[in-house]
């Protein structure tokens, strides 16, 4: 039972994909113009992570190592056909919001690299644990962003009118350079952080040269990353 | 006419990167250098033209006669996921020449979300095959235009003063985006 909490707190705060790990950028900075998209996004990938994370993790022992990432596409694009049926039916409104994104959770990174990392590994339990953890870090990141750019963008939070009525609105934040904006900015206070703690510039520079940790959201490197991570926290296990 | 305009909304009105936001892994990982940001540009035309062609054909004679359009995320993914395995071998045996050139970058493809993206914008659409094959190659030039002036601006950024905690990727995501104000700038040519 204590594992399954640890999941959860690691997959929200110590390893959250969006703040720490910088996974899903590409629907980081599509949806997240009103804190609405950023909510239903996060939900979104949180329900088809969280399945995906069971099936896979059940059929561990059946799928043969050398085809296991074709296996874990066509389970993931499965889930994700299934969960954007039950929007189109039951919430049209989001699901037009979304739109084309919907679709492309088969290929947020955050997904793949669960996957492979934890749930191909893992029990059932665990990984349904960890798919909910790391699920709903993604959704506090997004819905955190999409608050940030919709108050200074459009003075609102959830269409609520918050800025008074003098307030100028920031309008190129809920444009596409207002997306670059925010993210430069996040990753910068991280780089900050990290600077801080380290007191050197070796962690930063070892990621800049390949061209920054977004570099990594590319899905095969961060697998290998998270893979190098798991084997380190279990030899400490 | 028709067509030219499909095109040139793909490349510059919405730019696949800088409004669209897919590819932005490749897009901020491979723009070093302009010589490989051209390569993966080159390499990125060549699979997304085909694969448009591919899957467009594919969702005509085979998901719709058989009434399973529902399936299209499913088998876009592995069509594209064997189509760069094809095409690496392909060009292997074929065109030495153009593999060499290409060759790194083609694994780097099967986990760009434009090529997906392409595919099932073009279904969303209702495009026929002739537009699907223009909008995919209007789609990755616009991809190559930006990952080559991307990479222009980054060798210069090397010799300035950066912040150290803007360093790397933060700056790169800056200039990112005021290019993507800049692109703004071709919304008036299409109405």
């Amino acid at each position: 039972m204590n594992k399954s909490i640890e999941r959860l707190y690691s997959g929200i705060i110590k390893e959250n994909p969006t703040f720490v790990q910088m996974l899903g950028m590409c629907p980081t900075m599509a949806v997240t113009t009103t804190a609405i998209g950023g909510l239903g996004m996060g939900l979104t990938t949180t329900i088809v992570l969280i399945l995906s994370n069971m099936m896979i993790s059940a059929l561990r022992k059946v799928i043969p190592d050398k085809v296991r990432i074709p296996a874990f596409i066509v389970i993931i694009a499965s889930f994700v056909t299934i969960v954007q049926f039950l929007l189109e039916g039951f919430i049209p409104s989001l699901y037009d919001t979304l739109g084309i994104y919907i679709p492309l959770i088969v290929v947020n990174c955050i997904i793949l690299g669960r996957a492979e990392s934890y749930a191909s590994k893992n029990n059932v339990w665990l990984s349904m644990f960890d798919g909910i953890g790391m699920g709903l870090g993604f959704t506090v990141g997004l819905t955190s962003i999409g608050i940030f750019r919709e108050l200074f963008g459009n003075g609102t939070i959830f269409n609520i009118r918050i800025m008074p009525a003098q307030y100028e609105p920031v309008t190129i934040l809920i444009l596409a350079p207002g997306a670059f904006f925010v993210l430069a900015c996040l990753i910068a206070v991280q780089n900050k952080v990290k600077l801080r703690n380290s007191k050197g510039t070796a962690d930063i520079d070892a990621c800049s040269k390949d061209g920054g940790c977004l570099n990594c959201a590319n899905t095969l490197c961060s697998g290998k990353n998270q893979e190098l991570k798991n084997t380190a926290e279990g030899e400490e296990a | 006419m028709n067509l030219f305009l499909i095109a040139l909304g793909a490349a510059l009105v919405n730019n696949v990167v800088l409004s669209q936001f897919l590819g932005l892994c490749p897009f901020i990982g491979v723009s070093k250098k302009v010589d490989t940001a051209a390569g993966m540009g080159g390499a990125v035309i060549f699979v997304i033209t085909i694969a448009s062609a591919v899957t467009n054909i594919i969702y005509k004679f085979i998901l719709v006669k058989l009434n399973i359009t529902y399936l299209q995320t499913i088998v876009f993914i592995l069509v594209i996921a064997a189509l760069v395995q094809f095409v690496e071998m392909f060009l292997k045996k074929m065109m030495p020449t153009l593999y060499s050139a290409l060759g790194v970058f083609l694994p780097l493809i099967t986990t760009n979300c434009a090529v997906l993206g392409v595919a099932l914008i073009n279904v969303q659409k209702d495009y026929g095959f002739v537009t699907s094959v223009v909008n995919g190659f209007g789609t990755a030039v616009g991809f190559t235009v930006a990952i080559v002036i991307m990479a222009g601006i980054r060798e210069k950024i090397e010799y300035n003063d950066v912040p150290e905690s803007f360093k790397g990727t933060p700056i790169v995501l800056i200039t990112a985006g005021l290019m993507a104000m800049a692109f703004f700038g071709f919304s008036g040519l299409i109405k």
